[in-house]
């Protein structure tokens, strides 16, 4: 991938989660990382894809998810937008609190920042932006959080 | 490629080879389903075999721990057989790898089981 910006505009459904699963490892790939490292991104976006569809959008067909995929100088930068009320980032729960371990759902933010080298987060009015940055070259892994 | 679920019986134990991918929509209603009918026929020893499982997202990694736990609290045990790197590496950054019983070789897995 060169360094441009290419966009998708998807409905609020499934479907849109395995397309952003399946387009980010294509990216990824292309890009030029390992099958490892592929297979992190693409799990990253896929449950970030998730986020967007079932609690973001809460399956509304009249909205959308827009994911983004740039190259910003030695990283990629992968955008995720819904149209929901806005992650409230208070609830994110800690899924490796003893009382969460056996809880059945919880764990797809602390994927996201497990697999990414940086994550940042924006919630507002008009929906949640989740941005997911994986350094091309430098340090992998480590799931680091820049700012939210 | 879709999960599939196919179970057979050793030695008191129910075995589930399960394969393909436990992911959000019909991968985790496959595990659930399937689960769910077993313990319906009072097979409570249960031994799910993840090793043709390709891929787990967060949505398989909660059916997982719910079929662990409604095994459990029907009084049976839930176990995990052949996990791939990518499934062990997943249950270990979730902490759920010290959770379950996790085994490698069936014919002690079966054994385990009281």
């Amino acid at each position: 991938m060169t360094n441009h910006r290419v966009s998708y505009t998807l409905d609020s459904t499934l479907e849109t989660v395995d397309s952003a699963e399946r387009t980010a490892t294509r990216i990824a790939s292309e890009t030029g990382f390992d099958d490892d490292e592929v297979m992190r991104i693409a799990m990253a976006v896929r449950e970030a894809a998730v986020n967007a569809v079932l609690h973001g959008n809460a399956y509304d067909p009249g909205k959308k998810v827009v994911l983004a995929f740039e190259r910003i100088g030695q990283d990629l930068v992968i955008t995720i937008r819904d149209q929901g009320k806005g992650m409230d980032l208070n609830k994110i729960p800690d899924p490796l609190a003893p009382e969460n371990l056996l809880k059945t759902s919880g764990r797809g933010i602390f994927l996201i920042r497990s697999f990414m080298d940086e994550v940042q987060i924006h919630p507002s009015q008009a929906g949640t932006e989740i941005k997911l940055i994986k350094h091309v070259h430098g340090p992998s892994g480590g799931g680091k959080e820049a700012s939210q | 490629m879709s999960m599939k679920a196919n179970s057979r019986q050793v030695d008191g134990v129910t075995i589930v080879d399960c394969s393909g991918r436990i992911t959000l929509g019909e991968g985790s209603v496959i595990l659930k389903d399937a689960v769910r009918e077993l313990l319906s026929k009072g097979q409570k020893k249960i031994l799910l075999n993840l090793g043709d499982v390709s891929y787990i997202d967060s949505s398989g990694i909660g059916e997982l721990v719910s079929a662990f736990t409604t095994v459990r609290n029907q009084g049976g045990d839930l176990k995990l057989l052949n996990l791939t790197k990518k499934v062990h590496d997943l249950l270990q950054i979730t902490k759920l790898y010290t959770v379950f019983d996790v085994k490698d070789d069936e014919a002690t897995a079966v054994k385990s089981f009281k």
